[in-house]
């Protein structure tokens, strides 16, 4: 009887299984590499113009991140961002303000990693982790939006 | 597609491929069988263990044939660490040595020797001084490596190997990137070790040999048949051996002109790097080094995202640092002379080989160029 496993090519075999048999396989799906080569929402916003800011990192990595959001009647207005990082901290943290843009402060507050991830229908597991720096910079200045509102001279 | 990768590995030529052919189907008798096809195949091992002795200075029961670099790095550490483990229980390396030194000894470390990691300055190599002071009563092997896989640069291994003879100290040294891209003569380096491997010089993957000076010994670390006179057991890879002889031969052959046509073909990307890209660095550009490898800092992005960019354009290159598993540190080679962690992880390596031309240089020069503007406008930093 024929081997069909052994008759594919290695090019055909897909790489979540070639992960699981030979070890990481840095492979990022046409989505990841869509928002790696084209990151959406990149750039910087004025102090004056910002309604909160962050700067976070991945300690685990070295990559880094900033952030900015403008509120207008408890929607995220606009956002934009910054990153120093792999592929997979730019694309995640592309794709983070995407799903942030336009809605609601509690939403945008309940926006996980997970749901990251999910947009892209998947990323490699070893890079999941990169996925939380773009919504954690994303919750940080939220919270810097919340401090300036209750103490609005800060 | 343009490869600079060729330290990691190389294409097999054309003309190892044809040695190896007949060794597989035709010539497949085992070296160790009395009748007539196994002594053929005795002979040709034999033959291909000339080969190799005569490019490095070598006698030809001096050659010891292995799986590969690492292997050999693992039979010479490790083998001469056990069986002279009586004497003492000190080895002296260096903090930049290929993983297949450095963990070795890491693992040496836990089973109770004493390894000493010497520092390197910024141009990434060791003080001779330094390592004459570490030496001990104690110390029974000096293990530094000859050219550095990511750097590319040169170790002073002459004047460590006449430190370690005047001292009567083995030395060992990691020669994997240095056979083929500049000369290397056992003699000349006074070494009592020495590794190499077949598929860094355009032979095949998963054969290396290791060059054991008469009258000294190791623990062996397979047991089993009496294979290689006892010190590394199982049924000799002939086709991979014959490859490698054939491939080491023609590396020496030609290594004057290669070397310096890859000088200036590295010259020619570092010099169009520097002119179109600003805040670079090229690392470990004041010591002397192979000629075919640069290691080049671009500051302020990622090395992995370069290197995806470079992949999408069919062009291939490597960083010693991937953010790959979430806790991977960034280069131990590029931390130990003195680089920053987001330095080291903003860095990639470039190494040149036989394929690759003039055209492909520019070509890459312009890519990397327009890759760093893109990811700047992108950073944080």
């Amino acid at each position: 009887m024929e081997n069909t496993e052994n008759n594919q090519s290695d090019a055909e075999i897909p790489s979540a299984k070639l992960e699981e048999a030979e070890g990481p396989v840095i492979f990022y799906n046409d989505k990841v590499i869509d928002h790696f080569t084209n990151p959406r929402n990149v750039g910087e916003m004025e102090e004056g113009s910002c309604d909160g800011y962050s700067l976070v990192g991945d300690p685990e990595c070295g990559d880094q991140m900033k952030l900015w959001i403008k509120v207008e009647k408890g929607r995220i207005e606009d956002i934009k961002f910054k990153s120093f990082g792999c592929p997979g901290a730019i694309a995640t943290s592309s794709m983070a303000t995407v799903l942030a843009k336009g809605t609601s402060l509690d939403e945008a507050k309940h926006l996980s990693d997970d749901d990251v991830v999910e947009a892209f229908e998947g990323i490699p597991d070893h890079k999941k982790h990169c996925s939380m720096m773009g919504v954690n910079a994303l919750h940080a200045a939220i919270r810097d939006y919340e401090q300036k509102q209750k103490c609005p001279g800060k | 597609m343009i490869y600079l990768d060729y330290n990691a590995t190389t294409p097999v030529h054309p003309e190892v491929i044809k040695a190896m052919i007949p060794c597989f189907a035709e010539q497949f008798g085992n070296p160790s069988s009395f009748y007539r096809i196994g002594r053929e195949a005795k002979a040709r091992l034999h033959h291909a263990r000339a080969k190799v002795a005569a490019c490095i200075g070598a006698h030809t029961d001096e050659i010891y044939f292995t799986a590969g670099g690492t292997e050999s790095d693992n039979m010479a550490v490790r083998g001469i660490a056990r069986l002279l483990k009586e004497r003492g229980n000190h080895i002296i390396t260096s903090s930049v040595e290929h993983h297949a030194v450095f963990k070795t000894c890491a693992a040496l470390e836990k089973e109770g020797f004493e390894v000493t990691f010497l520092p390197v300055d910024s141009g990434g190599r060791v003080d001779p001084d330094a390592l004459s002071k570490s030496i001990t009563s104690r110390t029974i092997l000096v293990s530094i490596m000859a050219a550095n896989n990511e750097t590319g640069v040169v170790q002073p291994v002459e004047e460590i190997g006449a430190i370690t003879e005047e001292k009567n100290i083995l030395f060992h040294t990691d020669a994997v990137q240095a056979v083929g891209k500049i000369p290397i003569d056992v003699t000349c380096l006074k070494a009592d070790l020495l590794s190499l491997s077949g598929h860094k010089l355009y032979g095949p993957k998963g054969v290396g040999a290791l060059y054991i000076k008469k009258g000294i010994s190791v623990e062996p670390m397979l047991t089993g048949g009496s294979h290689e006179r006892n010190l590394r057991a199982g049924t000799e890879n002939v086709a991979g051996i014959v490859g490698l002889a054939e491939a080491v031969c023609m590396a020496k052959d030609t290594l004057d002109d290669e070397s310096r046509r890859l000088c200036l073909l590295r010259d020619r990307l570092e010099e169009g790097l520097a002119e179109n890209v600003p805040d670079i660095c090229i690392n470990g550009s004041d010591a002397p080094r192979i000629s075919n490898t640069s290691n080049i800092t671009f500051m302020g992005v990622d090395g992995e995202s370069i290197l995806l960019h470079l992949d999408l354009k069919d062009i291939y290159a490597s960083s010693g640092s991937a953010c790959a598993t979430g806790s991977a540190e960034p280069s131990h080679v590029l931390r130990a002379m003195g680089i920053g962690k987001r330095e080291a992880q903003s860095s990639v390596r470039f190494s040149l080989g036989k394929e690759t031309t003039g055209a492909d240089i520019d070509v890459t020069v312009n890519a990397v160029s327009e890759i760093i503007r893109k990811l700047r406008m992108i950073s944080s930093i």
